[in-house]
């Protein structure tokens, strides 16, 4: 028989292999396309514009890091974008009630951040009760949910922008950048956020990889059944997942509200789509049961530099969106074809 | 044979409108392999469900070493040592083999998963059972007897005391059944009780050491495998003797018209240069191991899968395939093996399953006509003897047989010439067979041409004109249906399987 010399059973797997070929192409992506937009543009070039991509690449990065896990398991969470803006507005709203300006106290931005995650995993709850108990498909609860929260937004916020604090100063913002003075010149920014994104990454690549959580979160995307059947409290840990990507969604609305002056009631939608998006780029499965943290981190760089730098080479933003969308075909095709060749 | 470890006694199940368990006995003894035979439908499946805690019964008990118990989960029997190895795989794919073997119960180290732990574990569990598989290969990799041989190795991994093989050959080569038989004669030297459910009467023979016959729900005996023949097993399955004779001689007139030609066809690894012709009013008969390339073969001529090259004549005209419709056009029917996926819409009444190939037909403007719908309907329904009460029922909710029936009638009102049957009698019980053997039988005699693909060495010289013989992607033979032996066939379809 064929397989009787497959190397497979012998051979130890190359890095390369290890490591998983897309996530490799998907980083040289990003390093070309910050290449080529940083010699097409000398704006492109400046510290400023790294740190703004940056910045706006927080909370969807941390979008992407939770909606992964309802990805793997071969579902969706639509309600992450108009949540993110639902959280933010409850915990900056929270926090504009209870704030004092005459006497500032900085305990209570951690209180709004505070009702923010828990909003979230709330919000992350419901999904997943709605996906595991009651068997509604993903795409449906979360766009069910998806408009809740657009609605409860607004309706906690009164129809009316909210500033977080430390806006005027860079009190708040400091969880994010650093400002380090000079003589005489303006200060050098530090982007601290970066550091704590690549922490979480590397701590739920390690929760994806390597827990219970996590291997289950795959083990229901690849075979349910299989999962059932071996014992395993599927309905728990499908939940889980749901609950992972509305934490995540809730740690997103902090990064957005530190990042974004005035929280909009009413907006949200669409943030979603580029997190999901990027995690697909960076290798999830559009099926389920295959995908990486790592992966959608760096994905999500992909369609940021694409926002930041069509913009510098004289496309307008419409642009951005019909190549982010041809990238994300490519993403999915070569899903397709690695499926279809892996075929025996 | 040691003393009994495992005893079913008395277990009644009911579901809605069906006795499915009828007072059924069964027991286990200790290093022995117990076959449990019976139609389909005879109630196997549904006894080792209520075993392993998927279905609870109604009355009965169940004495596992000594101690009555009533598992509510395959967890919980898991855990005491009763495990099924089921015909569907239950793996993960995207998981590795050692992920798969330990899963729900990962060793941790930390707050993590200690995976080389459970890697090393799982070489030990292969090197006990004496097979080679690398226990950080993704389990999607491995073929589907090496998955197999991974259910066992989990199932040992949970100290099992009780094993039950459920229909485990059926997708196997010759060569892995063949090291499946190995890893059970082991088992059983270290004195397991070992189930063996199969529809293979010569494995029978070959790996148990006593057979419990069960029908329609009810215990019919347990007989010693070396004291019976083949007939007592089969007189007891089926309550009446019933004859499976060979068909004696061709019925196609040797100067029948070619109506289908196929030359030097290729597609991918399991379609290599097959060439053959089908007659008009002829059943061919395609024989062959588990994925000898039989499917494939008329998958490829149906134009469901790509061709790399070859020549397909319909009528002595030379045809372009590229897609079913082509074929469609060119009056070849498809009846998949697996109708479920392929061939209905379940969810569909009869008509519109009927109908759904020739719509054209049908159409009234931009409407469908249903009443004219419905007419040619009942035609088939009738001359098919569908058995329904009417042509607006549900596919879902026809027996196998039936829905097979329909499936014919499809291709039948769209005038299809060829048939091509993919293992026409799948999951259909006896008495629905001869239905289907008849049917067939009176379609060749209207003149149609039916290319039957089939596993079954019965059906194939029962029914077949003419057979060829496939293995591993290639034709290794023809036999005309007077020289046709079981012995002839097998030795051709195993021509190319280096052991």
């Amino acid at each position: 028989m064929s397989q009787g010399n497959n190397t497979a059973v012998h051979g130890r797997k190359t890095l390369v292999q290890r490591i998983g070929g897309q996530k490799i192409i998907v980083f040289l992506v990003v390093v070309v396309l910050f290449a080529f937009f940083s010699m097409m543009s000398e704006n492109f070039r400046k510290t400023s514009t790294i740190i703004q991509i940056l910045d706006f690449s927080y909370y969807i990065t941390l979008m992407s890091i939770g909606v992964t896990f309802p990805l793997i398991t071969g579902g969706v969470d639509l309600s992450i974008g108009t949540g993110m803006i639902c959280y933010a507005l409850a915990g900056g709203y929270l926090f504009t009630k209870l704030n004092d300006p005459t006497n500032p106290n900085a305990m209570l931005a951690l209180v709004a951040a505070g009702v923010a995650l828990a909003f979230g995993i709330l919000i992350g709850l419901l999904n997943g009760v709605l996906v595991s108990r009651m068997d509604l498909p993903p795409f449906l609860a979360t766009l069910c949910t998806c408009m809740m929260t657009r609605g409860l937004g607004s309706l906690v916020a009164n129809n009316s922008g909210v500033t977080w604090p430390g806006m005027q100063g860079e009190g708040f913002r400091g969880i994010f950048r650093i400002l380090i003075p000079h003589e005489g010149g303006r200060p050098t920014i530090f982007p601290l956020g970066i550091v704590w994104i690549l922490l979480l990454v590397i701590l739920m690549e390690f929760v994806l990889k390597k827990t219970k959580v996590g291997r289950y979160t795959i083990a229901i995307g690849s075979n349910k059944e299989a999962a059932i059947l071996s014992g395993i409290n599927v309905k728990f840990y499908h939940m889980m997942a749901y609950v992972i990507s509305g934490f995540f969604a809730g740690l997103a609305a902090v990064a957005y509200s530190a990042i974004i002056p005035t929280v909009q009631p009413g907006t949200g939608a669409g943030f979603e789509l580029e997190a999901i998006g990027g995690a697909i780029i960076g290798g999830v499965s559009a099926t389920g049961g295959s995908g990486s943290i790592i992966g959608s981190f760096l994905g999500v760089f992909v369609i940021c530099l694409l926002k930041t730098g069509l913009p510098f080479i004289g496309l307008q933003a419409n642009w951005q969106q019909i190549i982010t969308g041809l990238v994300l075909i490519g993403a999915v095709m070569v899903d397709i074809v690695k499926a279809r060749y892996k075929k025996p | 044979m040691g003393e009994i470890i495992l005893e079913m006694k008395q277990i009644d199940k009911s579901f809605p409108g069906v006795h499915a368990l009828d007072h059924v006995d069964f027991a286990v003894r200790k290093g022995e392999v117990h076959a449990l035979m019976g139609e389909n439908g005879a109630g196997k499946s549904t006894l080792m469900k209520v075993l392993t805690g998927i279905y609870s019964k109604d009355s009965g008990s169940i004495v596992y070493e000594g101690r009555e118990v009533a598992f509510h989960n395959p967890r919980e029997a898991q855990e005491a040592g009763v495990v099924i190895v089921h015909q569907e795989l239950n793996m993960v794919g995207h998981l590795t083999v050692a992920q798969n073997i330990f899963i729900g119960r990962e060793f941790k180290k930390g707050v993590g998963i200690d995976d080389k732990r459970m890697n090393e574990e799982a070489a030990k569990l292969f090197e006990r059972l004496r097979i080679h598989i690398d226990p950080t290969e993704t389990m999607s990799k491995l073929t589907v007897g090496k998955q197999q041989m991974c259910e066992i190795a989990k199932a040992i991994s949970h100290d099992a005391k009780v094993i039950v093989f459920d229909e485990p050959s059926a997708a196997l080569t010759e060569t892995e059944i063949e090291e499946l038989f190995k890893i059970i004669r082991d088992l059983r030297e270290q004195g397991l009780g070992i189930v063996y459910i199969s529809h293979r009467m010569d494995e029978i023979k070959v790996i148990t050491d006593r057979v419990t016959v069960m029908r329609d729900g009810c215990y019919v005996g347990t007989l010693i495998t070396e004291e019976c023949t083949k007939d007592d097993i089969i007189n007891m399955m089926v309550g009446r003797v019933i004859y499976e004779d060979p068909k004696a001689k061709s019925r196609v007139a040797p100067d029948a018209p070619v109506v289908l030609k196929v030359e030097h066809l290729n597609a991918g690894k399991m379609v290599q240069d097959v060439s053959f012709e089908l007659r008009k009013g002829e059943i061919l008969g395609f024989s062959g191991l588990m994925g000898a390339g039989r499917t494939e073969t008329a998958r490829a001529i149906f134009g469901a899968d790509e061709k790399e090259s070859g020549e397909v004549f319909v009528n002595g005209k030379k045809v372009d395939i590229r897609t079913p419709q082509d074929a469609v056009k060119c009056g070849i029917g498809y009846l998949s093996e697996d109708r479920k996926r392929f061939g209905i819409v379940v969810q569909k009444t009869i008509a519109e399953n009927s109908t759904m190939a020739s719509l054209k037909r049908f159409m009234k403007g931009p409407f469908i006509d249903k009443r004219q719908e419905r007419t040619a309907t009942q035609a088939y329904v009738d001359s098919l003897a569908t058995k329904t009460p009417s042509v607006d029922q549900l596919v879902v909710n026809l027996s196998g047989g039936n829905q097979q029936k329909v499936v014919i009638a499809k291709w039948l009102i769209r005038n299809c010439d060829i048939l091509i049957f993919d293992e026409p009698t799948r999951g259909i019980d006896v008495g629905a067979k001869n239905e289907i053997y008849k049917l067939m039988n009176r379609l060749v005699e209207e003149g149609k041409s039916i290319i039957m693909i089939s596993s079954e060495m019965t059906e194939i010289l029962r029914m077949s004109d003419r057979i060829l013989v496939m293995c591993e992607g290639k034709k290794t033979g023809e036999i005309a249906i007077e020289e046709a032996s079981q012995e002839a066939i097998m030795n051709m379809a195993t021509r190319e399987i280096q052991v």
